[in-house]
């Protein structure tokens, strides 16, 4: 059920695969105009850094500029992120 | 206005400003639209409560500041019913200033609106609001260094407390005065997007007029961002020529689409604003908050903890509840008795028929559920005004994600389980018109608390003590199941659409205000209370009509009252018997009566369709008085069993003619026609208004009622093969 992709080689993962208590940053978010502008206001840009507080399953749990949000599943694999200190190319 | 002393020499004698209130969800600016104005306002902690415009007055000197309290939103785009209202009344109602509440214990996100503001033009005032709580979390602000890097005014604020709001106000003033200069300062949005913004610019400058006063530099940003609604505003082919050719540059150029690029700048501003301003030297504002949500959201325990809160809540409601709603009995009890004295004993009064029986019996019948209504409200606020609510809604998200709804649904349907009036109402969270649309229709589904007087009366009547609970659980959990199904269907047919996404914000855990959870909880009782002020005396004068005329024929009058006088005459019995002949003589012309009435007739005329569900004209006729509101099903189903609204209310002697009257598998589809059947009157007003459509609130009539009738016919063609 849950979809899982590997990390592809320049460590770019979505965040529904992230593993929780992880930095990560957000590289792009591959979804619609108006889902990208709600994750936008929300503070999911490119270049924020995030982490997945919790996972359970269901909807993921993120700190994301010190809020926490509640991301449906579906939409997390839409987030591509980056979680090497080094950066993703 | 005479007298008049002005503190602000430049605003003339008389003025009135328009401040808009804007802000976050969460922000705190419903707590600060209180403390300016006084009036009862509720706060809470689930994203989206304020959806309303609400406005208030405050007087300063001689100025009256009018206060407009726009709904709560993230950002400025026009992607959500709440933003599109915010931003076009910034737009169109040009306010005096506009007052940007931000959560100091989360600048970043919060400066976002404000940055949106700023480009947008308005006069703007930042009240950085939570300023006590974010010092608590070891957050320092450099104050004149972030006024000057945005080039706005800040007055730190707390809200609960009325801390700084004085000063908000003076600022304010100022700023309409033009006193305060502000000089915001825009965010530079790098080589290429600059560039193609000034080419939009000079571009719209030559042919097309400036947009309502709005900056022509915002309205080339919402043509890069691709902003439909300005698009249509503009409506020069050219320019959108122009915009769209700007776009597909920049997509090629950042190989990203513009409007992603555009908030990232935003966002890039903002640190750097907050890096040089901002000071943080302890854990965030979550750590106690993570730390509970470790345990409440876990895997393993959340469900049960939600579940046994779930429980707590209900039980509060009915123990604690129990005792007032006899008291307001007894009180319409007493206050019927003491109406029909007014006129002389025995007298056929008609004025005192529609007071005693329609307006106070009518009315009274609803009242009585209004403390375990606001009990169950106060504990939802509660519950809300902490933040436990928007917790609930991610726990129940992967349930409620299988029909095609999101976790925000489930606020409304639990609130269901009070009323659905108010429950409706609650849709309003949901952004989503699908979602919206679907919840308010299964809404009904959901037992309210008016149905529980029936259960109470049916089960009683026909189980044994040991299957009384079961048989309660039973009911109420077919009411879920049915809901459920229903939402899959009308999200697989009618209102097919893709699930939205969810994305929700969850506040930190809050001591709620006693202040804001009774006011919360007020405001919704107030619907439910305004439902019985308006709607139900209306329909209960209206069904009391309906059982008046026609009247009995005058054949029987006076057959009846030969019977009495017959009665009255034999002296040869006691007392006691004659008194008691008597009473059943008028029940049983108040039986009578009543067949003969509108109502009755309708009832009769019922019959045949009913018949299949196991129902006969009396059950049919009760039935009609619970479409003005669930419970009067009960006292009606007293008056057609001639027993006079008094023994309907100790029930009894009701259920003892029940039980020889019907079966229990009857008396089981008595219940479940009225669970799923009709929503009362109040509900198909209220999603009438909701919907803004006659149109739903009618298919909700038609298919509920069709439903029950489906699902009871089923159950007794079925059943009684077996029974």
């Amino acid at each position: 059920m849950e979809q899982v992709r590997l990390p592809q080689t320049n460590g770019v993962v979505p965040l529904s695969a992230l593993k929780p208590g992880l930095p990560a940053r957000v590289v792009r978010i591959e979804a619609g105009r108006g889902l990208v502008g709600r994750l936008t206001a929300l503070g999911l840009v490119p270049g924020t850094p995030v982490e997945v507080v919790s996972a359970n399953g269901g909807p993921l749990l993120l700190s994301v500029l010190g809020s926490r949000l509640i991301l449906g599943r579906g939409m997390a694999a839409k987030v591509l992120v980056c979680a090497s200190q080094q950066g993703c190319d | 206005m005479p007298n008049i002393v002005c503190q602000h020499r430049i605003l003339s004698a008389s003025t009135t400003l328009t401040v808009a209130l804007a802000g976050n969800p969460n922000s705190g600016k419903t707590t600060i639209f209180n403390a300016l104005t006084g009036a009862r306002q509720h706060v809470g902690n689930y994203p989206g409560v304020t959806v309303e415009k609400r406005a208030g007055t405050c007087k300063r000197g001689a100025t009256t500041i009018q206060i407009v309290d726009l709904p709560g939103t993230y950002s400025l785009t026009a992607y959500s019913v709440e933003e599109r209202i915010a931003r076009s009344f910034l737009i169109d109602g040009k306010p005096d200033v506009v007052v940007d509440v931000v959560d100091a214990s989360n600048l970043e996100r919060n400066l976002y609106l404000a940055v949106q503001l700023i480009e947008l033009g308005v006069p703007l005032v930042l009240a950085l609001n939570m300023s006590d709580l974010a010092k608590r979390c070891g957050i320092e602000f450099d104050l004149v260094l972030l006024e000057t890097l945005l080039g706005v005014p800040i007055v730190p604020t707390v809200g609960h407390t009325g801390q700084g709001i004085d000063e908000l106000l003076n600022v304010v003033v100022a700023v309409a005065a033009g006193e305060k200069s502000s000089s915001p300062r825009h965010v530079p949005y790098g080589g290429e997007i600059e560039r193609h913004l000034d080419e939009l610019q000079g571009h719209m400058a030559r042919s097309v007029p400036q947009l309502n006063g709005v900056p022509r530099r915002w309205t080339a940003l919402k043509l890069l961002e691709g902003d439909e609604a300005v698009r249509a505003e503009v409506a020069s082919a050219d320019v959108l020529r122009e915009a769209d050719m700007a776009v597909h540059r920049l997509e090629t150029v950042l190989g990203d689409n513009p409007e992603a690029a555009i908030a990232e700048r935003r966002y890039a501003f903002i640190s750097g604003a907050c890096q040089e301003a901002v000071r943080s030297t302890v854990e965030s504002r979550y750590s106690m908050s993570d730390r509970i949500d470790a345990v409440v959201t876990n895997r393993v325990l959340g469900l049960p903890i939600f579940l046994g809160l779930m429980y707590l809540v209900f039980q509060l409601t009915f123990t604690v509840g129990g005792p007032p709603m006899e008291w307001i009995e007894s009180g319409f009890v007493w206050l019927g008795g003491a109406v029909a004295g007014l006129w002389p004993a025995g007298s056929e009064s008609l004025l005192r028929s529609l007071l005693v029986d329609g307006v106070i019996g009518g009315v009274g019948g609803v009242l009585v559920f209004l403390p375990s209504i606001f009990l169950l409200f106060l504990a939802i606020a509660y519950l809300e005004d902490t933040g436990y609510m928007a917790r609930a809604a991610f726990l129940m998200d992967r349930l409620m994600h299988k029909i095609g709804l999101h976790g925000k649904s489930f606020v409304p349907m639990l609130i269901g389980f009070g009323c659905s009036v108010p429950a409706i109402m609650a849709t309003r969270t949901l952004e989503s018109q699908r979602d919206r649309l679907t919840t308010m229709l299964v809404v009904p589904l959901m037992s309210c608390g008016a149905r529980l007087p029936i259960y109470a009366l049916i089960i009683p009547a026909f189980f044994p003590p040991a299957w009384h609970a079961p048989l309660l659980w039973l009911i109420y959990l077919l009411g879920i199941v049915l809901a459920v199904v229903c939402a899959k269907l009308l999200r697989a047919t009618m209102l097919r659409g893709e699930a939205p996404p969810f994305v929700m914000e969850l506040p930190p855990y809050r001591w709620p205000t006693l202040r804001s959870v009774t006011l919360h909880m007020w405001n919704r009782g107030g619907a439910y209370l305004k439902k019985a002020g308006t709607i139900i005396l209306g329909i209960a004068i209206l069904l009391w009509a309906m059982q008046q005329w026609p009247n009995l024929p005058e054949a029987q009058v006076q057959r009846f009252a030969a019977e009495r006088a017959d009665v009255a005459a034999e002296t040869s019995q006691t007392e006691e018997t004659r008194a008691a002949r008597l009473a059943s003589l008028r029940n049983a012309e108040a039986e009578a009566a009543l067949e003969a009435s509108l109502m009755g007739r309708i009832g009769h005329g019922l019959e045949p369709v009913l018949r299949p569900c196991g129902f006969d004209w009396k059950i049919s006729t009760a039935m009609i008085g619970a479409f003005a509101a669930k419970e009067v099903f009960v006292s009606q189903l007293g008056i057609v069993y001639s027993l006079g609204e008094e023994q309907a209310e100790d029930s009894t002697p009701l259920r003892d003619k029940l039980q020889a009257n019907y079966t229990p598998l009857q008396g089981f589809c008595i219940m479940l026609f009225c669970l799923i059947s009709t929503p009362c009157m109040a509900t198909i007003a209220i999603t009438k208004r909701e919907s803004n459509s006659w149109g739903w609130a009618l298919f909700q009539l038609g298919g509920l009622t069709v439903l029950a009738w489906v699902v009871t016919t089923a159950v007794y063609q079925v059943g009684s093969r077996f029974f």
